[in-house]
């Protein structure tokens, strides 16, 4: 990795911005964009007519919608994880997957939220949930957690762009007016100097951690409105954790696919190593470990317990109508998983590739398995109940998915998908002076620089960076930071 | 404190189901179309639940009528996030129309699956449209609706006896069902009065209830049936 200096590593992050999108870029989010609008004139028909044009009926009232709506607050939990917690922990091998994680997050929210309000038999009234607002409901709590959520990693997110947007505003001379514009309007005025810094840090930290507890309770609660109730499947003690994990779990194998996805597209091999890749595979197998043993405690309860609605469930997942979706979401979170990841010489990034599909398939059935089953059993034995989602739910959840890709391509466009200073940091440099003027008062950097794209910083390895900044390296207060960034702040 | 509440004699019971076509009637329930049928989609406010005991030859098949058992603890109504679905102060649950955004949260959260959504606008044959009751208000498509246990007919019925300077008497408000019934297999009445006909069927040891254990404390009885010799 050594051979990697500064400045390849910031014109590759930065080439594919400068670069006219292709033509295969312009299809893709073309059709992307295509199958969304698709989707909302099938939400308008849905409107207009009323919920019977989908598959939902008696007993079945909760489908498709409620199903997509856990599924993208899951993987949306991906990118608080990979970002905040790993950020917290210092964990190395999360640098250049961040910034997709976190575009993850940001951009996956908006679809689990618009699950819940494609769902909603009066759309209209959506805002009956702050009007007349009833704190026992989990669905109430959901609105509240999940708005936090939302605007917390947005600003998440976005603070830890604004360096790389005032390097864009910098080093990007060639792009059109608009886009400078924005550059320089989002930067803020960003240039890098020790406050700064240290303003990000404070806060990305404090921000980390709150997210973290955000990231759990959001979770939890998605779980609490299927384990508050008192439905046979659904009323299980451990659904919470299950549900958490899960996510985590349906996360990070997104992150991977698409961190793979631009790693091919934008030529960032030497940036996303295979090392990188490797050690989310171990992460990746920890979990579907973890996934197992859930799914093992949940089902072993029930199995053990013998009431006779929850028993017609379990029936039905394992042998019933439901068995080939539920094995089908065995083999895709477990078996073929943890095959794969259990064999080092299997970890290769187009092998994490497939499974991250895999898990993505088999986790979005697990949430079906949940759902669905329950609501088709219930204690008394109603009608027939069997769902088929109708073709407006299915528009819908392409559409979401659609929307999603379509989302992240447009920002890999505008804005680098890796967060350049932390993989700089990574790189071992220091992440002052994105090459920014150079307020008076700090050490000046620009005169050593040998080339405008590398602040004169001495790296990891080499103490014997420019001028040491002794007032800087004595400052108490700097030790309440983390210590790779102390040690940073020392050498300039 | 009255507490409203039905006791039903599967005994007598003979599954005509007048009950339910009254409740439909009374309650503007849309008649819906052999395709909501099939799809499982009717909304009925009180249904008849079949059940089928043995093997055969020997078989047993009952039907119970079932409408919302005005549960004492109503899980349906802690889950609503608008507070759309409540327990009033006869402790009826009830449902305001125009405040439900049609989450069916609390459709699923009725562990007896008594509560119904309208998957359409509610339509009726021009002939029978005509026809509604006008003491009850129609649903849109998209909200939830229940049995009230026809509570517009005890507003009306506390109209009526104001009006006559009497006290109301259990016996002056009646739903719809019970006064249909031509076994007279409902009864209604008041559970918190020991003498009501309604609380002593209620302490019958044939009385029981559906999914007592779940604690949600229903306030419709049943009186099973006791089988042919
Ligand atoms: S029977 Fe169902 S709808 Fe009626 S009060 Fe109980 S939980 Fe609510
Ligand atoms: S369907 Fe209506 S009444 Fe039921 S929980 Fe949702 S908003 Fe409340």
């Amino acid at each position: 990795m050594a051979e990697v200096t500064g400045p390849e590593a910031k014109t590759r992050v930065l080439r594919p911005l400068t670069r006219p999108a292709g033509w295969g870029y312009t299809l893709t989010v073309g059709g992307l964009v295509a199958i969304f609008g698709w989707s909302l004139y099938a939400w308008s028909r849905q409107i207009q007519t009323g919920l019977g044009v989908t598959g939902l009926n008696v007993p079945v009232f909760w489908g498709v919608y409620i199903i997509n709506f856990v599924f993208f607050i899951g993987i949306s939990h991906a990118g608080t994880l990979i970002s905040s917690i790993l950020r917290i922990t210092d964990t190395p091998w999360r640098r250049p997957f961040t910034r997709l994680a976190e575009a993850i997050t940001v951009f996956s929210l908006p679809f689990g939220a618009l699950s819940v309000i494609v769902d909603l038999g009066r759309p209209d009234r959506l805002l009956h949930v702050v009007r007349y607002p009833h704190f026992t409901s989990a669905i109430l709590w959901d609105v509240v957690c999940i708005s936090t959520y939302l605007i917390t990693s947005c600003l998440y997110f976005y603070l830890a762009l604004v360096p790389d947007i005032a390097l864009c505003r910098d080093r990007l001379p060639e792009t059109p007016a608009w886009r400078k514009r924005l550059y320089r309007t989002l930067a803020l005025g960003w240039q890098g100097t020790p406050v700064q810094w240290r303003t990000l840090d404070r806060l990305l930290t404090g921000m980390s951690i709150f997210l973290f507890a955000l990231v759990v309770s959001v979770h939890t609660n998605v779980s609490f409105v299927f384990g508050m109730t008192l439905k046979p499947g659904w009323h299980t003690t451990i659904i919470s954790p299950f549900f958490v994990l899960g996510a985590i779990y349906s996360g990070v194998a997104t992150v991977i696919v698409l961190a793979a996805l631009f790693r091919r597209l934008y030529r960032l091999e030497d940036l996303m190593t295979e090392a990188h890749f490797r050690s989310c595979a171990k992460f990746l197998l920890a979990l579907c470990c973890f996934w197992l043993y859930a799914m093992i405690v949940e089902h072993l309860f029930v199995f053990y317990g013998k009431e006779t609605a929850e028993l017609r469930i379990l029936e039905a997942k394992f042998w019933g109508p439901y068995a080939p979706l539920f094995w089908t979401m065995v083999a895709c979170c477990f078996g073929i998983p943890f095959t794969v990841l259990a064999v080092p010489r299997w970890r290769t990034i187009r092998n994490l590739v497939v499974i991250g599909l895999v898990i993505d398939v088999g986790m979005w059935l697990e949430r079906y398995t949940i759902i669905v089953p329950s609501g088709a059993y219930p204690y008394l034995p109603w009608g027939v109940g069997t769902y088929r989602p109708s073709w407006v739910e299915v528009s819908v959840t392409a559409g979401w998915l659609a929307g999603f890709l379509a989302l992240i391509l447009l920002f890999a466009r505008l804005f680098p998908v890796l967060t350049v200073w932390e993989v700089r940091e990574e790189l071992g440099e220091a992440r002052f002076s994105l090459g920014a003027p150079v307020p008076a008062g700090t050490v000046d950097m620009a005169g050593a620089s040998p080339s405008p794209w590398i602040p004169p910083l001495g790296g990891r390895g080499s103490p014997t960076g420019a001028g040491q900044s002794p007032s800087l390296a004595t400052d108490a207060s700097l030790q309440r930071f983390r210590p790779s960034f102390v040690s940073k702040m020392r050498q300039t | 404190m009255v507490r409203w509440a039905m006791a039903i004699d599967l005994e007598k019971c003979s599954g005509c189901q007048a009950c339910v076509v009254a409740c439909a009637a009374e309650n503007n329930v849309p008649l819906g179309s052999p395709q909501e049928a099939t799809m499982g989609r009717l909304i009925r406010w009180l249904q008849m639940l079949p059940r089928i005991e043995g093997e055969y030859p020997h078989v047993r098949a009952e039907v119970i009528p079932m409408m919302c058992f005005q549960c004492e603890r109503p899980p349906c109504t802690y889950v609503c996030p608008v507070a759309a679905t409540y327990k009033n102060p006869q402790g009826i649950v009830a449902q305001i129309y125009w405040r439900c955004i049609g989450c069916r949260y609390c459709v699923n959260a009725c562990p007896f699956t008594l509560k119904w959504f309208n998957w359409f606008q509610p339509r009726w044959p021009a002939t029978m449209a005509e026809a509604t009751n006008p003491d009850v208000s129609l649903r849109d498509k998209g909200v939830t609706e229940k049995c009230t246990f026809c509570h517009h007919r005890l507003q009306q019925a506390k109209d009526r006896t104001r009006a006559e300077g009497r006290p109301l008497r259990p016996e002056d408000y009646r739903p719809a069902c019970v006064e249909a019934c031509p076994q007279g297999a409902l009864v209604f009445g008041d559970l918190d009065d020991p003498e009501s006909p309604v609380a002593r069927l209620a302490r019958s040891p044939r009385a029981f209830r559906f999914l007592e254990e779940l604690g949600t404390q229903p306030k419709v009885y049943f009186l099973a049936a006791t089988p042919e010799a």
